[in-house]
């Protein structure tokens, strides 16, 4: 240890001022900290998003760079809104979004509820179950489609090997009844285990000492479930929700990847829909101002959401 | 062995393992399936019903790495004798190496794109942390909710705007164009989980370093950042899986020079029509070094993927 005088001053002051006296304030470290974030994310996030609005009330084309610019108010706003086709992919994305949930969250809570027997080797089969989440759904997806190839595609054929019947008689991303399942089935598997994650950490956090005193009381093991493990688990529950709803209405790398959309418009999400219209049909203003409607629901939404988990949280 | 009312029974546990690996097999066999395909024959590939047991080749492999052309039995004896396994390989099939595919390319983007951003993600982001941690930020609270905020924009309505910066920019199709643009993506991430991290360690060090006469800056550097080494390693290790696996941006706004391997797999078709060997060979090399990490990094898993939400 070094004795400046330097030092001794500043010991002998009063903290506040024995900063000022080794170099920088914390103030001004804390900017020099935070700013270049802050800037980058400026640039990269919000300055874009401010001009998606500005573009949304425009006729702007990305590929007639050269035309003239007209204002046309809220008129692109208008025509999403009234149009049916939004509609439909509203739809589609609500399917997907809604069935995708309910399909993790149960075999992803009854998953976490085995896993926390704690069973001989219970980290290892952990870890292999959490592989398929890790991996890039753009190139997962690609491989689903072959994995869905009638005849010679392994689901078909695991399929009908316990139902019976031709592996070749149906296709599902082919058929416009099954195309929605298959994406939820593909979503489903590589997204169970965050769910499963998450309820294990919600019902690792679950004291014994609750699960002894209900045992005191002879509680039975089905009324504990119901009246400790579930409410314990649900700020848990609901925090894995949030995360797959925001991810899922965002959803586009592995659906565009195995259905592309079809057959059809059938797996047509919001996504894939925007994707379409910016960027193959180039109707720059008409997509900003169906990006600016698709991000103030996701806001609206999970902002309600949050509010309702700090509910419960409190509880 | 200790009695508890609360442990299950053996033979409820053993109930519950036997469910938990049924469902691990068949969650993996998609999984050792891509891994297969990547040693089979095209014709084993596509054979019916699926093959289990096969003749591993590496054709696939092959396939992957090189440009071919078929060409008819009489231009194929005039050639002289192949002079490498592969060369021998392709000329089995009937076809002669025109040159090397772009899949070496398109993986190199991904590596200097992925680590670049990665890099660039945790000194912006361990500084960002580490001032929300320790310091007053005035509107602390908001600062750090726009942070996250960024993460709720579906990248495809970003992408429009972005399209157009980088067109204005010259940073379309650039590798600098992708780093910094998933450095933006990363940083609430890493922002995020490394406050967390810094949360953790006691405030005491620092203080006691600053009375011992350190500075700011060498309290942070010799005292912070070695106790937060796990976790900077770990938000690290997420944040380049998450620009290794990313595909709207990277289809988007690359197509020649700064393409990454995830929209380049799925173009990968062969002589007449899809080579499903060399997809998957393509998918297992690209997959593989994911996997890796996922082992290394199981016991952080959580918190990496809930935004440091979750600690167990």
């Amino acid at each position: 240890m070094i004795h400046t005088p330097m030092d001794k001053i500043a010991k002998a002051t009063p903290e506040p001022m024995a900063r000022k006296v080794r170099g920088l304030s914390d103030r001004t470290i804390a900017w020099i900290f935070v700013a270049p974030s802050i800037f980058l994310l400026l640039a990269v996030n919000i300055f874009p998003l401010i001009w998606t609005i500005r573009l949304s009330f425009t006729n702007y084309k990305v590929n007639r760079p050269n035309r003239e610019i007209d204002f046309v108010g809220l008129r692109n706003y208008e025509r999403i809104l009234t149009d049916s086709d939004t509609w439909m992919t509203m739809q589609a994305t609500a399917h997907f979004l809604i069935w995708t949930i309910v399909l993790q969250v149960l075999i992803g809570f009854a998953l976490a509820y085995l896993l926390n027997m704690k069973f001989k080797g219970n980290d290892m089969w952990t870890t292999i179950i959490v592989f398929p989440m890790m991996l890039s759904p753009a190139v997962v997806g690609n491989f689903w489609t072959f994995l869905y190839q009638p005849q010679i595609g392994l689901f078909n054929y695991v399929v009908t090997f316990f139902t019976g019947g031709d592996p070749s008689s149906f296709s599902m991303i082919g058929d416009v009844h099954l195309a929605p399942w298959a994406i939820v089935i593909a979503d489903t598997w590589m997204w169970t285990p965050f769910v499963m994650l998450i309820c294990l950490a919600g019902l690792r956090s679950i004291p014994d000492s609750i699960y002894e005193a209900a045992e005191c009381d002879r509680a039975s093991k089905w009324r504990q479930f119901w009246t400790i493990t579930i409410p314990m688990a649900l700020p848990f529950l609901m925090l894995a929700v949030l995360f797959r709803g925001i991810e899922n209405f965002k959803m586009f790398d592995l659906v565009v990847q195995l259905t592309g959309g079809g057959p059809g418009n059938t797996t047509t999400l919001t996504s894939i829909d925007l994707k379409r219209e910016a960027f193959e049909k180039w109707r720059t203003g008409y997509s900003s101002a169906y990006a600016v409607i698709l991000f103030v629901t996701v806001f609206g939404l999970a902002s309600i959401y949050v509010k309702a988990l700090n509910k419960v949280k409190e509880r | 062995m200790s009695f508890s009312v609360t442990e299950p029974s053996n033979r409820t546990k053993w109930v519950a393992g036997t469910a938990v690996v049924l469902y691990a097999v068949i969650t993996i066999l998609p999984l050792m399936w891509i891994i297969a395909t990547g040693f089979k024959s095209p014709a084993d590939s596509i054979s019916y019903p699926p093959k289990i047991l096969f003749e591993p080749t590496l054709e696939g492999y092959v396939n992957l790495f090189t440009q071919r052309t078929r060409l008819n039995e009489e231009d194929l004896a005039a050639l002289p004798p192949p002079e490498t396994w592969y060369d021998e390989m392709v000329r089995e099939q009937g076809q002669v190496i025109t040159g090397a595919s772009r899949y070496g390319e398109r993986f190199m983007n991904s590596v200097i794109i992925g680590f670049g951003s990665t890099f660039l993600c945790m000194v912006l982001g361990t500084a960002a942390a580490y001032a929300f941690s320790r310091f007053r930020v005035p509107l602390k609270d908001d600062l750090l909710f726009f942070i996250l905020s960024t993460r709720m924009m579906p990248p495809i309505a970003v992408a429009i705007p972005i399209f157009l910066m980088f067109r204005q920019l010259g940073l379309n199709d650039t590798h600098l164009g992708m780093i910094l643009l998933y450095t933006a993506v990363n940083l609430s991430l890493s922002v995020w989980l490394l406050k967390g991290f810094i949360d953790e360690i006691p405030v005491e060090y620092e203080e006691a370093a600053l009375i011992d006469g350190y500075t700011r800056f060498q309290a942070f550097y010799k005292v912070v950042l070695p106790q937060a080494a796990t976790g900077i390693a770990s938000t690290a290790i997420f944040c380049l899986i998450f620009a290794w696996n990313e595909y709207a941006f990277a289809v988007l706004l690359t197509s020649g020079t700064a393409q990454t391997a995830p929209p380049f797999i799925p173009t990968i078709i062969g002589v007449g029509g899809k080579d499903w060997p060399a997809v998957a060979a393509g998918a297992t090399i690209f997959l593989v070094p994911v996997m890796v990490f996922t082992i290394l990094l199981r016991k952080h898993l959580l918190r990496g993927i809930t935004f440091g939400a979750v600690r167990k």
